[in-house]
């Protein structure tokens, strides 16, 4: 019989517990209680929100649509007030009550605030300016504060506060730490450790780091302007996170008659004690006197409710998690468990330390086995001594094994060393077990068992030890994939085979391609753009065009962006406007109120969030090319002022820029292309890193490099050669990108492509002709420079029907910040 | 397969070969593609995985792959390809020159 399960918190342990046993099929109609008005989100990734290096899309685990699907109602931003254990029935804020025949309290922690002075505002909650660092909404208000003030100070020096003092550098230029402790982190580091760490803190990070500080009053009547410590101290700041601990949300649980000492008493199959249908996990729940503030004891124990609750394992049992943390404190490497000082005169305690490195590791052994860790500074050892710590292992005789990697390969546990349940994610409980098991079930990417298991998809810290861990299992050597020499997943070829092959049978569409040298004839989608940039790059104007064979950017020419609309750039050779062209823009961009108007790093104007629908509109109404922002191709032409205006410039290099990018503007390949061209060695257009990078040297010479790269990738290029000539500049840089073009495979950038055949073969090839095909590149780039059109000019009478029909969806889309 | 009352939605030329456009039913909103084979399919127009416009994907004879992150829905039986939740699909079909979508 279906049975009414409501589950109070919808935090990491809450949902998580229903995930599981969702996964159990367990029978059951769920409703959901989150104080927050959000879906379920990763509250560990708020660090890094803060740090921005992620986004508030990227740390939702479930969104809404995930709880509809699976028959979940979600009362998103709903309290409950009450819990009515006699009548089986929960009372929220709205008025309304909600009968329940099993209930799960999982309501987390709220973030504690020592008592200090003028830290409230009787109208407002906290003061203005200072706030707390646990929720989505904490996080975002301080980020919204922060960015307009200076100086910030962090109330803590535990994880959280670290965590939060190195977030707020990304938004304010001085950031102090102040710590009641003697050292930082002292529950989880002794003191040494603790003082190792403050020294990389202030040294690496530059934070400011107070030990001993009592904050005691917050100073400032409408807002903060400072905090004042115990002895009088007073430092100024105009923003203060308060991160000194947390405390179990466990008052409305008490208030409602459940049993609460610190947190809400639960038994080892984690129900309420005296009451059978009512269970408690997460950090407001107490188990054998212990309370979990990290998660990874939160999954032990939801994985055990799902088990009792669904019947799969009635007698699952959680005994307690032994409590390990291997993290990066603020960029720098922590790992604790267990005791941090000796207990006894027998305690074993072995210690190294190397200030100068900021590295410290002390082992804490009783009888043979390990019973406390702290390492700063070196976390290679702490996975193989966090297994030591769990299962209680015996020790090696050589001590200084466990602290130093003696013959073996520098800093890594070996796959096959690991036992089958080590855990390899914290973040979501997976072990080395389950990624074997996703490997002999058939999965053989890193990218598929990470999206089955979940394995490295929290704090990303694992993920090359997953990697490790798939290669291993697939048999050591990763295994060889036929498909990775083809130039496109569903055409069995590699592209010089398949250039041939086009030739032979004359096949000038995408569609021909697969009828004819596809077994079977099978089309595939994810093929189709590849070979539309090689068949366009080999015939040229005979290439018959089939518009469904084009990725949507170069369906309507503009790039996609993440809610649906595109972007509008028009060409702005060498980055070179005119107040004529800038004052259009800017009425166009009024015009069709265009959200962003954004410089771009190849020096042009970007006009973003526009439907699609508008585009033809806009293109007609600006009446300039198209810059290309959007294609595998030719991109732009850096510049730097160049001799023209600079005074160092040794050569015109805007004028030389502009000659290239008109000459091979649009210009299609297997990858995009970038390129600059920069007047003397101060490389102010950054020439170094561009896929083709121009450098003047004195003498009227002109240095061409290759293969550079600064975008996900970082590289220099490498010398092709030194010419005496602007247009033998041009005709070099024509004949390199062809070359390019028909031997890079598909999405291979130069960075890739330079190194993989040798900056000397091509040397050989493209300056020095040594093959012969010197004029055959030439004309090829020829060919294609005479066949380019405008893509914009397509504006008065789209292609195929409904070109720029929205295909934007009624429902709500992810909000893009909108700026003034 | 989700039931729908039957609607026209317009001619078949509307949708070029190998491509797909959105079309607003019921309140829904369904991307129908036309396929290289000269079947349609039809299919919720909103990616779940972070609200892509699937008509503006790329596809095949089986498959779309949502133009934002690249993951791939199966046109048939709306399956995710990568470990994402499944999309609706709904009955459409040619009738006389006319794409007439539910049973
Ligand atoms: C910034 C930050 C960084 C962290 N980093 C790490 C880390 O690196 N590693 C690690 O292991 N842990 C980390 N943690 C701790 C980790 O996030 C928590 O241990 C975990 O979130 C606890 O899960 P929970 O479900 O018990 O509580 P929560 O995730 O807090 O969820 C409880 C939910 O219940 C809701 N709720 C409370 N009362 C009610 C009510 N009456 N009615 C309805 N809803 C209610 C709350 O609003 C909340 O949404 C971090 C925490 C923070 C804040
Ligand atoms: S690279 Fe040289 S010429 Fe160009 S702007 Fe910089 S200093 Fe001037
Ligand atoms: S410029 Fe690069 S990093 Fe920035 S949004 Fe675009 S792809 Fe991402
Ligand atoms: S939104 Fe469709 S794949 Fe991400």
């Amino acid at each position: 019989m279906t049975q009414r399960l409501v589950v109070i918190g919808n935090g990491m342990a809450g949902a998580r517990t229903v995930e599981e046993i969702l996964a159990r099929n367990g029978d059951f109609t769920v409703t959901m209680f989150g104080d927050e008005p959000y879906g379920n989100y990763n509250r560990i990734m708020l660090s890094n929100l803060l740090a921005g290096v992620e986004t508030e899309e990227g740390i939702f685990l479930n969104d809404l649509a995930w709880y509809q699907e699976n028959g979940i109602t979600l009362n998103a931003g709903v309290k409950v007030e009450r819990i009515d254990a006699q009548a089986k029935v929960v009372h929220d804020s709205t008025g309304v009550a909600t009968p329940y025949d099993k209930l799960i309290i999982a309501t987390g922690s709220y973030s504690w605030t020592p008592p200090m002075k003028g830290v409230h505002h009787p109208k407002r909650g906290y003061h203005q300016g200072v706030f707390a660092f646990r929720t989505l909404d904490d996080t975002r208000g301080m980020i919204r504060y922060a960015r307009d003030h200076e100086r910030a100070v962090v109330i803590g020096g535990g994880l959280l506060g670290l965590e939060a003092a190195r977030g707020l550098q990304n938004h304010v230029s001085h950031v102090t730490l102040l710590h009641a402790m003697g050292h930082l982190m002292e529950r989880q580091l002794d003191p040494k450790a603790g003082q190792m760490l403050q020294a990389s803190v202030e040294g690496k990070l530059g934070i400011e780091v107070i030990t001993n500080a009592m904050t005691t009053e917050i100073l400032g009547k409408d807002r903060v302007t400072g905090v004042k410590l115990k002895d009088g101290t007073v430092i100024e700041c105009d923003v203060v996170v308060i991160a000194a601990g947390i405390r179990p949300n466990t008052e409305m649980v008490a208030n409602s008659g459940l049993p609460v000492e610190r947190g809400i008493v639960v038994d080892d199959q984690m129900r309420v004690e005296g009451h059978p249908d009512i269970y408690s996990v997460g950090e407001c729940a107490q188990h054998r006197g212990n309370l979990y503030g990290l998660v990874a004891p939160l999954w032990d124990q939801a994985k055990v409710l799902a088990d009792h609750i669904t019947g799969r394992n009635p007698d699952a049992a959680y005994h307690g998690s032994k409590l390990s943390t291997k993290l990066k404190v603020a960029g720098i490497d922590v790992a604790s468990m267990g005791l941090i000082a000796p207990e006894s005169d027998d305690d074993e305690v072995i210690v190294y330390n190397e200030p100068k490195k900021g590295v410290y590791k002390q082992l804490i052994i009783r009888e043979d086995v390990l019973v406390g860790a702290v390492l700063v500074g070196d976390n290679s050892k702490a996975a193989s001594l966090i297994q030591h710590f769990d299962r209680g292992t015996a020790l090696p005789e050589e001590r200084a094994e466990l602290i130093f990697d003696i013959g073996g390969p520098a800093g890594e546990v070996s796959p096959a060393e690991m036992a089958d349940d080590a855990q390899v994610c914290n973040c979501n409980g997976v072990s080395k077990g389950a990624i074997c098991g996703a490997v002999s079930a058939g999965c053989k990417t890193v990218g598929g068992v990470m999206d089955k298991t979940r394995a490295g998809k929290g704090c990303g810290t694992c993920k090359p030890l997953v990697q490790r861990i798939v290669e291993w299992a697939n048999g050591g050597a990763a295994e060889e994939d036929p498909a990775a020499s083809w130039y496109v997943p569903g055409v069995p070829m590699p592209k010089p085979e398949l250039m041939e092959a086009i030739r032979r049978y004359e096949l000038k569409s995408v569609s021909a391609v697969f009828d004819k040298l596809v077994p079977g004839g099978e089309h595939d989608a994810k093929s189709k753009m590849g070979l539309a940039s090689l068949l366009k790059m080999m015939w040229a104007d005979q290439y018959i065009d089939e518009r469904d064979a084009r990725f949507i950017n170069d369906r309507v020419h503009g790039n996609i962006q993440k809610d649906g609309t595109f972007s509008v750039v028009p060409q702005m050779k060498g980055g070179v406007t005119t107040p004529a062209e800038l004052k259009r823009i800017a009425e166009v961009a009024e015009k069709y109120r265009v959200p962003m108007v954004k410089l771009t790093g190849g020096q042009r104007i970007d006009l973003l969030g526009v439907p699609k629908e508008q585009l033809p509109a806009m293109w007609a109404d600006l009446d300039m090319p198209s810059g290309y922002a959007y294609a595998k191709s030719f991109r732009t032409v850096k510049t730097c002022v160049g001799s023209d205006f600079c005074r160092f410039g040794v050569g015109d290099s805007t004028a030389l820029g502009i000659a290239i990018e008109e000459r091979y503007q649009g210009l299609e390949g297997p990858g995009k292309m970038k390129l600059a061209v920069t007047g003397c060695p101060r490389n102010c257009a950054e020439a170094y890193v561009k896929d083709l990078g121009v450098v003047a040297i004195d003498g009227g010479k002109w240095e061409i490099y290759v293969g550079g790269a600064a975008g996900a990738h970082i590289r220099k290029g490498d010398l092709l050669t030194t010419v005496g000539s602007a247009d033998e500049v041009i005709r070099l840089t024509g004949r390199f990108l062809q070359y390019y073009r028909e031997n890079a495979n598909w999405l291979e950038r130069t960075y890739a492509f330079v190194p993989r055949i040798g900056i000397d073969r091509i040397r050989e090839i493209v300056v020095d002709d040594a093959d012969g095909i010197a004029a055959a590149l030439d004309a090829a780039v020829d060919e294609a420079v005479q066949a380019y059109k405008d893509p914009w000019k397509e504006r008065a009478e789209p292609v195929t029907p409904g070109q720029f029909r929205t295909s934007l969806p009624l429902t709500v889309l992810p909000q893009v910040p909108v700026r003034a | 397969m989700k039931t729908l009352t039957p609607t026209v939605l317009g001619p078949l030329s509307d949708i070029p070969p190998g491509e797909g456009r959105t079309y607003a039913v019921d309140g829904e909103m369904i991307a129908v593609f036309r396929l290289r084979d000269g079947s349609l399919r039809a299919v919720s127009a909103v990616c779940p995985h972070k609200g892509g416009p699937l008509a503006d994907g790329q596809i095949d004879n089986s498959i779309v792959v949502c133009p934002l992150h690249l993951f791939a829905w199966d046109l048939a039986t709306g399956c995710s390809q990568s470990g994402q939740a499944p999309i609706n699909v709904y009955p459409v079909r040619e009738d006389e020159g006319q794409i007439l979508l539910g049973e």
